[in-house]
């Protein structure tokens, strides 16, 4: 492998790692207030507005990103409504993410033992106290491994942001091989980029897993 | 004569309209007074205490404490709920808090009161049970029996008017029960007013002023302890003590 080419255009694939932490950030911080709003309004009950959940939710993890980017960034600007490339890219991955999350939370709010709610009740506390104080933090807790497995995925995803005009890695690496033709080169930083975006996170996640566990009922003995 | 606390008149419940849960259910309760619920498995003495709670809706009756009538109207049934404490069968407490944020937390929030004065209260009443130590544990570093203790102290921090406690030793392992009804026993000698399903019938015998026997959702027997365990009056109560092997 050519090394000094490597390191000649390290300062691309730093740009791109730029961009593409900038808009899956946004993106993911979206993606969480959807997915907890919507799983508030599906464990309320709301009706109508539940319904409309509901399909957003079906619609949204039945459709690949890149199909979704596809329709904001080309289908749109038909009926006049023009975003540009990062506008897509943050608002595609928001659109994905936050059914992803909004289901990551029903898990966890599915998996609160339904007697905390009645002792909650019976010791005077309303229906939002309860929710707020004894059923929130506990399903937050419950949901925080799929949670952590979603930001890695939606982080992931980014990789098609490419297809929209936007500088990410991808884009800069299949530039590289479009001009230069190292193939093996601009992989290979490809591969290594999104080891070092991402292996924080997911140590960072683990991390974060072990200290909520206290939501484990009893038998796990004090960590 | 001792104010009257709580008044059960014609309380009905069914599921479907079908199955009588709760059939023409009468008797009341004074200050300071204890009953124990008896009777076998699905009688309806949990559903029984549920209603008085207002966690689940009755059909028909009237519930008085204090003489007024209990709205049993969703958008007040928490003020109920502040006077009538429920301790459960299952021990949980609010596994993300530790037991002193899980004995604040209720007064806190539903009765305004200010964290000092509920904290220093918290740690009497954890003397009383023993376990001021824990204070600061989260709970799955307790036993299942020290973790009623708290639940029952967690219920009295409210100041409730009536505490009902359904078959709280029944989950616990043996060597749990004795302590959390030794609890339960000095409430009673501190003059709480208490409505108790419990499946220990000598705790019952030691405990209660009024036995009331319940099967298929009626009130079958309403009697004094020493009367019902020597001389039940009805043979559904005599074959059930002998049932249990309690019947002298």
């Amino acid at each position: 492998m050519d090394t000094s080419f490597m390191q000649s255009q390290v300062f691309l694939y730093i740009e791109g790692a730029k961009l593409t932490l900038y808009l899956a950030s946004i993106g993911i911080l979206f993606a969480i207030l959807v997915g907890l709003l919507c799983s508030i309004i599906r464990y309320l009950n709301i009706p109508i507005i539940r319904q409309i959940v509901g399909v957003y939710i079906e619609l949204s993890r039945n459709t690949p990103l890149l199909i979704q980017l596809f329709f904001l960034y080309f289908g749109l600007p038909k009926i006049g409504i023009l975003l540009s490339s990062k506008q897509c890219a943050i608002i595609g991955l928001t659109f994905l993410g936050g059914s992803y999350m909004a289901e990551a939370f029903r898990t966890g709010l599915d998996n609160v033992a339904h007697i905390q709610k009645d002792i909650a009740l019976s010791l005077g506390m309303t229906q939002i106290q309860v929710f707020q104080y004894v059923v929130l933090p506990q399903a937050i807790s419950n949901s925080i491994p799929v949670f952590c497995s979603n930001i890695i995925f939606l982080m992931k995803e980014t990789s098609v942001f490419s297809a929209v005009a936007l500088a990410d890695l991808m884009f800069v690496t299949k530039d590289l091989i479009g001009i230069y033709y190292k193939t093996d080169e601009a992989l290979f930083m490809l591969v290594v980029s999104y080891l070092i975006l991402l292996l924080p996170i997911s140590i960072g996640c683990t991390l974060l897993e072990r200290k909520v566990r206290y939501a484990e009922y009893g038998n796990r003995s004090a960590i | 004569m001792k104010e009257m606390m709580l008044e059960v008149e014609h309380l009905k419940k069914s599921y479907d309209n079908k199955n009588l849960i709760l059939d023409d259910i009468t008797f009341s309760i004074k200050k300071g007074e204890v009953i124990s619920i008896l009777g076998p498995s699905g009688c309806g003495k949990s559903t029984l205490l549920k209603c008085l709670n207002g966690l689940e809706s009755v059909d028909e009756g009237v519930i008085k404490l204090k003489g007024e009538k209990i709205e049993t109207e969703k958008r007040k049934i928490h003020k109920i709920r502040e006077k009538i404490g429920m301790v459960f069968q299952s021990y949980d407490l609010f596994p993300h808090m530790t037991i002193m944020e899980n004995l604040v937390l209720a007064p806190r929030k539903v009765q305004k009161r200010k964290k000092e004065e509920i904290q220093e209260e918290a740690k009497q009443l954890l003397i009383r049970v023993g376990l001021l130590d824990k204070k600061d544990n989260y709970p799955r570093q307790l036993s299942g029996g020290q973790k009623q203790r708290v639940a029952i102290v967690r219920a009295l921090l409210m100041k409730p008017e009536v505490l009902l406690l359904d078959e709280i030793t029944a989950a616990l392992d043996p060597e749990m029960v004795c302590e959390v009804l030794q609890v339960v026993l000095e409430l009673a000698k501190t003059g709480m007013t208490m409505i108790i399903v419990t499946h220990e019938l000598q705790f019952a015998k030691a405990v209660a002023d009024t036995i009331i026997f319940m099967e298929k959702g009626r009130i079958i027997e309403i009697n004094h302890p020493e009367q019902f365990f020597s001389i039940p009056k009805t043979d559904r109560a005599k074959q059930f003590l002998e049932s249990r092997g309690k019947f002298q």
